[in-house]
């Protein structure tokens, strides 16, 4: 590999100059990236509005309008245009932050989103976190233990986590948890006795709470954000444990885990100060498609457990047929998609230092 | 009849496919030395024989309605209880593996060939073809999978089909990337730039020798995939837009428990049970198939 | 080698067995030798047995194998009866390994200088401090001009010659008395090889060590050793002295392997049309 050149010129390291070229080159190729996935995104909500058999001049104007009238809707409503054209006018709502106004709630979606998001992004957040904290060790230990018995378990643990329906575990959990053994809080965010106690500040109510000095708000608030949180967490646990055993026994097996060993290093400083750093690199990735998956998840936790999020907005307004507010929510959620997937691009970059 | 066997493991295959064929058959030799994937087959082959012989296990008629036995415990008679229209639990759930069979089946029948034929096309043909159609995977991924599903059924109504239709939408690009991958090294192969020299359409390459090489991974690739199908047509029951009462499905069999869990616990419990059960069996067997597939 | 003193390593009739489903597979068969303070040489093809020999003195053998000897001693303590924490931390304090290739064996995500001072932090109490200053000092007796900077550098961000040295470096500054250098220059350039023996050779003598020189490349073990053994199938087909290698006068009592292994390589002095290939004869192995 080595060739005559680089003999010659011993250290390589790139000129400051350099580095930032090559940043903003890739910049460029991922905000490309980023604009044409989202262009694709909305085509899609956009044709999920354009295919619903419910016409939307009728939700306007009712079943017995005259003709004209529902004619002159239908042209204020713009869909008297070419399919382009009123594509053109919902892309540009879009991204002017008009979503349109929710039925159901009567107020505009990005309002109700606002108020709603941040429940979801607790859970999800709590769930990635129980799923790391769990996942990584057990994927460390089967990697380690590669072909006998902990590999096992921790295979057989991963396989149950990809089985279970999520709605059905929080069921489960309630009625083991709560109902029977009183350990975690009932459904919804907080008890009755704590209902709108705490002015939100951040929206996430155990930090506010925390934030306030409340700390009886505070233990309300974690007995009933622990039980939806672990429930996603299990889910998390699976897949994150089987990538990280993956690509620990890859790592394993390279040269400097040998050179590690040669040096009279402690194999627990083997696994997880040089082995384990390798491999998370590409856990980076893995950890925010977990996230992302809990994004998705907690559209079925959120009903079961009664918890004011994202999730439960977005069904509960799918079973009213209340589009504008279904689309919005699959947008937005898309847009975390594509966000945590940026986000998650660069981490992966930053950890490396061959890629920094 | 020791042809096959012979054709099988020969020493000198005579095509790459005989090789890659007998390669297979070599690695189901050695599958039954694999306890846990052995577990996950006897479980789906047990799904079918339930699916096939319904009307025999069931106890009781699913649909039929008893107001006078509602919501009983399990016992002698029911054996898994009885829900709130007092119909037996058990049997709703012997029937329910034939519901689930025909949602997977369906799943399966449109995505398959839709994803091979997509990501063969794209792998063989490269180019702007390759782009685009890659494109279209990235986006459909970028989504949420359950969400975009529910959008699909918001928009199309609820019901079985539509839920198929939904789940079928959104579970297609994965399959198109492992088509994709497999060509990609196919395309590369001596004997495919042989066969080009002599002459044949890049279609009937495409199908005639790409295709067929593309399988074994799909096939893997479908068998891990079938949970995460069942999983979906679950949470799509449950929240009331997959199959319609009284059409015993799992999912909405778990949703018409939810009111009583606390008091009532085994109307949820077993249907879920029942979920969990057929897709261990599928993660088992496919977690199996894989191991057997590759090399490593 | 002085006789009086104890030999640095001594090793009876090791094996090395791996268990695998299709069964045993014997990488060494019986091998038996003692190391003082010399350049012991050990060549042979690939296969031969010569790194799991290495892997076996420092007790990193993979699951599923299995070591067995007669007897295996350091300084005359038993290596076969001693702990695997005791094995630990005889390595790289007391026992080392230098590796083929810098571009795999070092940690491409930790600076060289952090590897360099977490070898030495294992073995000795020190501030990270200290270790750094010890890391520039070895970094210079390896002949690196800027040690600072360096210091500094991804592995990625260093050549093969450099990366070489660094790893010398990191295998040394515990002060070992054994080194096992793996096949140290194979991946290297031609022009940077000689470099990296001499550097080699420097810190071997001036620090009184013994070194086990394992290669495939016969020339180069036959100008750099002391002692050669030639290994072939897991086992010794002989031992001697390195310059009797090129003695024409004592080819009759040579073993036939190793007059196979010295009939392949082309001489320049001496042209051939066609090289000779290896006889190999399973009675050998017997």
């Amino acid at each position: 590999m080595t060739s005559v050149a680089q003999s010659q010129s011993p250290v390589r390291r790139r000129s400051w100059g350099e580095t930032a070229g090559r940043w903003a080159k890739i910049a460029s190729r991922e905000l490309s990236t980023v604009a044409i996935t989202i262009f694709g995104l909305l085509l899609i909500t956009f044709f999920i509005a354009r295919v619903i058999p419910i016409d939307p001049v009728l939700a306007v104007v009712g079943d017995n309008a005259r003709p004209e009238t529902y004619e002159a809707a239908r042209i204020e409503l713009g869909l008297d245009k070419p399919l382009w054209q009123q594509f053109a006018v919902y892309v540009g709502k879009v991204f002017t932050g008009d979503l349109g106004r929710s039925v159901l709630t009567s107020n505009t979606v990005v309002d109700d989103i606002k108020r709603v998001f941040p429940a979801t992004l607790e859970l999800a957040t709590l769930g990635t976190l129980i799923g790391c904290v769990l996942g990584i060790p057990l994927g460390v230990l089967a990697a380690v233990y590669q072909g006998r018995w902990p590999d096992q378990v921790a295979r057989v643990i991963g396989l149950f986590g990809y089985s279970i329906p999520v709605f059905w575990l929080g069921l489960m959990g309630l009625l083991l948890f709560y109902a029977k053994l009183g350990w975690v809080g009932g459904p919804g965010r907080a008890g009755v006795a704590f209902q709108d106690l705490i002015t939100p500040i951040t929206g996430i109510l155990v930090i506010d709470a925390a934030i306030e000095g409340d700390w009886e708000a505070f233990r309300d608030a974690w007995s009933h954000l622990i039980l939806p949180s672990a429930v996603l967490g299990i889910l998390s646990v699976a897949y994150i444990s089987r990538m990280t055993r993956s690509f620990m026994i890859t790592e394993l097996q390279q040269q400097y885990v040998i050179a590690a060993r040669v040096k009279g290093l402690s194999e627990f400083r083997v696994v997880w100060r040089h082995a384990m750093h390798n491999a998370f690199v590409p856990l980076v990735t893995v950890i925010a498609v977990s996230y992302m998956h809990l994004l998705e998840g907690s559209v079925l936790t959120e009903t079961i457990f009664a918890w004011p999020g994202l999730g439960r907005y977005l069904t509960h307004s799918l079973l009213n047929a209340d589009m504008n507010a279904v689309l919005g929510g699959t947008l937005v959620i898309g847009a975390v998609f594509i966000a945590v997937n940026l986000l998650s691009d660069i981490l992966g970059r930053l950890v490396d230092p061959r890629t920094r | 009849m020791t042809t096959w066997t012979d054709y099988l493991l020969t020493d000198s295959p005579e095509s790459r496919r005989q090789a890659k064929l007998g390669q297979i058959y070599r690695k189901w030799l050695a599958f039954p030395r694999n306890p846990l994937a052995m577990v996950g087959l006897g479980i789906i082959v047990a799904l079918l024989l339930v699916a096939a012989f319904a009307p025999l296990i069931a106890t009781a008629d699913p649909l039929a309605q008893n107001l006078d036995r509602r919501l009983l415990p399990p016992s002698g008679a029911n054996f898994f209880g009885t829900d709130s229209l007092g119909r037996d639990i058990f049997s709703r759930i012997v029937y329910g593996t034939r519901v689930t069979l025909v949602i997977v089946l369906l799943v399966v029948v449109t995505v398959g060939p839709i994803g091979l034929l997509i990501g063969a096309a794209s792998g063989y043909l490269g180019g702007w073809v390759d782009r685009l159609l890659m494109r279209m995977t990235d986006v459909f991924l970028a989504f949420p999978r359950l969400v975009l599903a529910l959008a699909f059924v918001a928009a199309l109504g609820p019901g079985l089909e539509n839920a198929v239709i939904a789940i079928a939408i959104t579970a297609w690009p994965p399959y198109a990337r492992v088509a994709r991958a497999e060509t990609l090294i196919i395309r590369q192969q001596d004997y495919i730039a042989a066969i080009r020299l002599q002459g044949a359409s890049q279609w009937r390459i495409v199908w005639k020798h790409v295709v067929p090489m593309c399988l074994p991974s799909l096939i893997v690739r479908t068998t891990l995939d079938m949970a995460g199908i069942i999983l979906i047509a679950a949470g799509l029951g449950f929240l009331g837009l997959g199959a319609q009462p009284p059409i015993p499905e799992w999912g909405a069999m778990i949703s018409a428990g939810r009111e009583q869990i606390f008091d009532q616990w085994w109307v949820a419990t077993f249907p879920g049970l029942a979920i969990c059960v057929v897709a261990l069996g599928f993660n088992l067997l496919g977690d199996g198939l894989r191991d057997v597939m590759d090399a490593r | 080698m002085s006789v009086i003193e104890q030999p640095l390593l001594e090793l009876d009739n090791l094996h090395v067995d791996f268990h695998t489903p299709t069964g045993i597979v014997q990488a060494v068969r019986g091998l038996s030798f003692t190391l003082g303070r010399e350049r012991l040489g050990i060549v042979g093809e690939s296969g031969s047995g010569k790194s799991m020999t290495g892997r076996a003195i420092l007790d990193l053998i993979p699951h599923p194998g299995e070591v067995r000897a007669d007897a295996m001693r350091y300084r005359g303590q038993d290596l076969l009866t001693m702990d695997k924490r005791a094995r630990r931390k005889l390595r790289g304090r007391h026992i080392s390994m230098v590796m083929q290739d810098p571009k795999f064996s070092l940690n491409p995500v930790r600076t060289v200088g952090d590897q360099i001072a977490e070898a030495y932090r294992v073995h000795h109490k020190a501030s990270a401090r200290e270790a750094k200053q010890r890391s520039l000092a070895m970094l210079e007796q390896v002949q690196i001009r800027e040690p600072a900077r360096v210091y500094e550098l991804y592995p990625h961000e260093v050549s093969g010659g450099m990366g070489q040295r660094v790893m010398i470096a990191m295998m040394l500054i515990a002060e070992p008395d054994i080194l096992i250098a793996d096949e140290p220059t194979s991946a290297l350039d031609v022009t940077v090889q000689l470099q990296i023996l001499k550097i080699l050779d420097d810190l071997v003598t001036q620090r009184g060590m013994g070194l086990i020189f394992i290669s495939h490349d016969l020339h180069l073990v036959q100008s750099f050793c002391d002692r050669v053994i030639v290994m072939y199938g897991g086992k010794a087909m002989e031992t001697l002295p390195a310059a009797e290698l090129a003695d024409e006068s004592a080819r009759a009592r040579r073993h036939p392997y190793t007059l196979g292994l010295l009939g392949c390589l082309p001489d320049l002095d001496h042209p051939r049309e066609t090289l000779a290939t290896l006889n190999r004869d399973p009675a050998w192995l017997a």
